[in-house]
């Protein structure tokens, strides 16, 4: 079974970063995905990256994505396309299946004392009247199909859900030549940055805060909706109701961890809303409470991809100690240096939710381990 | 639809295609894309329909998580077409329920 | 604030948060508004500026401020902000008409000296307006910075060309 220092296991912003830190450490290690190509979902963020410029701020996600890999390629990370990870069995032994064509997979079997698992997330489904209807999707859905494969959905978009995802999306949809029908919002507020709000409605993009998708009309495929404003008990107020004409609606409701294989490898999880719900309780070095075992990213709990780039430098530094290619205290020096700007982005009366939950992850590590000690 | 003009992303212009059949109708595709996009581009949108009721699905993932974009392709059932590429002859179908092995391997 | 429920900033709003700046200041020339009100953790605009005229501080979710002795509403803090929340007024040309330049990342459908139908913050058609300048450089990476000429009294509205659907 061939043995690496280090496994990856998802190469998106934070799983790349893992890697690139390791690896310019001298870790020898493996960067596995699922995809034929690394980079994960910052392959279709066109927008420019709020944060200072040590977080890359000003940048575009996709422009990001490309510094990243290069970095990678540059260093020389080893990577395995096309990998779909079953399981980590034992604590180091990561099973995974290889597309190797249309019809042929092969199985393999890798070894490795310290693992990351930078899975990212799943985006939450909003079930209502013909939500199953071709037509009606995920919003990140919808950005992979216009940014990253270049082909449109549809003509005329409503949008479900104001949080930054839909916000953006939205605001991306109508740059590649797509319709804004408009977007609801169930909350009174707009849950999403102002800045992202206004830009769409000085485009005259009407915002329905306190109103939610009731039906998505159509057969075969989505030929309208109708929205309806929500009381505050959550029933629909009769009389209240809007006809939408568009062809496709997003559902931008959030996003939770994926949490499957740390779940699996037995990392004690916890629950947080301001996380997106169960994720893996971790340390100061990242590591989950399954030894060797680390997380970094959205599989952590939600965030965004400049917080997942800088947990992924938190674990590709502890594990360059843990393998003892960094001394304590050079480990040390590039883990606070991750951690302060991890701070700055957390900073404020937005981030204080996230902060706080975030707080609650390492506190959460230091009593379940401290009950098993 | 095919994003053609973008004010961000500059080298949309494609020049190598693959032909590909859908359910028996021949469809040209870009070169290397997904099977997904080369529907969309063609404004198809429904891929497969459920076992029980019979209903219809399409993209709803994009990233190969959900199963809703399955087809038979090659005569292969449940493949996930937003994340398989386009290949020169390859024959994509609408899947009904499970789908049939119509193929070795 | 009213923008939090529709995403709609307004002048009174912008002004109460001492966001705006004196109309003395825009008669004297060009100068940069930042409607950004939430801490968003970011400080490009800051950073971005030649002349020092924007600060965030040590705590980047702090609300940019601008130095109205400083600024000189170049217009580089507008592309570089992420949140595309800057905008350049100038009320100094005369009594009839002022420039708003703001930041613009579609295709470009029309060129200088157009006229062209302006939209204030709620997308809403409210006056016509001469295309002065429309400016790409490298850096701005693929964001325009438009400049309309308008009525001097919708100079603090107009923040957008007016979108229509057909095209």
């Amino acid at each position: 079974m061939k043995e690496y220092e280090m496994i990856v296991i998802g190469g998106g912003a934070a799983g790349l970063s893992a890697a690139i830190e390791a690896k310019r450490h001298g870790v020898n290690v493996l960067l596995i995905d699922s995809n034929d190509k690394a980079g994960g979902q910052l392959v279709k963020q066109t927008h420019k990256f709020f944060g200072a410029k040590m977080h890359r701020a000003g940048t575009r996600g996709f422009n990001i994505c490309k510094e990243l890999l290069k970095e990678s390629e540059d260093l020389g990370v080893e990577v395995l396309l096309n990998g779909l990870v079953m399981g980590i069995y034992d604590g180091d032994t990561v099973a995974v299946d290889v597309k190797v064509s249309l019809t042929e997979h092969k199985l393999m079997m890798l070894k490795a004392k310290n693992i990351v698992i930078s899975t990212g997330a799943s985006e939450n489904a909003v079930r209502f009247e013909g939500w199953t209807l071709p037509g009606v999707m995920g919003a990140g859905a919808a950005q992979t199909m216009v940014n990253y494969r270049h082909v449109l959905p549809g003509k005329k978009m409503l949008m479900i859900g104001s949080g930054n995802v839909g916000l953006i999306v939205s605001y991306q949809l109508m740059q590649a030549g797509v319709e804004i029908k408009g977007i609801v919002e169930a909350l009174p507020k707009i849950t999403g940055w102002q800045v992202h709000a206004s830009k769409l409605t000085r485009e005259g993009i009407h915002i329905y805060t306190g109103y939610t998708i009731k039906k998505a009309h159509g057969t075969d495929r989505v030929t309208g909706a109708t929205i309806a404003k929500v009381n505050p008990d959550w029933s629909l107020v009769s009389g209240s109701e809007i006809e939408v004409d568009c062809d496709f609606i997003c559902i931008g409701a959030g996003l939770k961890p994926l949490t499957g294989l740390a779940h699996m490898a037995g990392c004690e999880l916890i629950y947080d809303k301001a996380l997106g719900g169960w994720a893996p309780a971790h340390n100061y070095n990242m590591e989950t409470t399954k030894k060797g075992i680390y997380v970094a990213g959205d599989a952590t709990g939600l965030e965004e991809a400049s917080t997942a780039i800088e947990e992924g430098t938190i674990a590709g530094a502890a594990i360059a100690e843990a393998t003892g290619h960094l001394s304590a205290a050079e480990a040390e020096e590039r883990k606070a240096g991750a951690w302060r700007r991890l701070a700055d982005l957390r900073d404020g009366f937005h981030g204080e939710e996230r902060l706080a939950a975030k707080n609650k992850q390492l506190a959460e590590y230091d009593r379940l381990m401290g009950v098993r000690e | 639809m095919r994003v053609t003009e973008h004010p961000i992303f500059e080298d949309l212009d494609t020049t190598e295609y693959v032909n590909i059949t859908v359910d028996g109708k021949p469809v040209k595709a870009v070169k290397g894309e997904m099977i997904l996009a080369a529907l969309l581009a063609e404004g198809i949108i429904i891929n497969r329909y459920t076992t029980k009721r019979h209903e219809p699905r399409g993209l709803f993932c994009a990233i190969g998580q959900c199963t809703d974009c399955m087809m038979v392709v090659n005569g292969m059932p449940n493949v996930r077409t937003c994340i398989t590429p386009v290949e020169e002859g390859m024959t994509v179908e609408t899947q009904n329920g499970l789908g049939e092995w119509r193929t070795e391997g | 604030m009213k923008a939090d429920s529709t995403g709609i900033l307004t002048v009174e709003e912008l002004k109460e948060i001492g966001r705006y700046p004196s109309e003395e200041r825009m008669k004297q020339g060009p100068i940069a508004i930042a409607e950004c009100t939430q801490n968003i953790p970011c400080n490009p605009c800051e950073t971005s500026c030649p002349f020092h005229a924007i600060t965030i501080g040590e705590r980047i979710t702090s609300l940019p401020v601008v130095d109205p002795a400083k600024c000189v509403g170049c217009a580089t803090c507008v592309t570089a902000c992420s949140g595309q929340a800057i905008f350049i007024v100038d009320k100094s040309f005369s009594e009839e008409v002022g420039t708003v330049s703001f930041p613009y990342e579609y295709l470009v459908k029309f060129k200088k000296d157009d006229i062209v139908k302006c939209a204030n913050r709620a997308g809403e058609y409210v006056c016509d307006g001469k295309v002065k300048r429309v400016v790409l450089t490298a850096k701005a990476d693929h964001c325009y910075v438009v400049t309309l000429e308008v009525p001097i009294s919708m100079v603090d509205e107009v923040r957008s060309v007016y979108r229509t659907w057909e095209d």
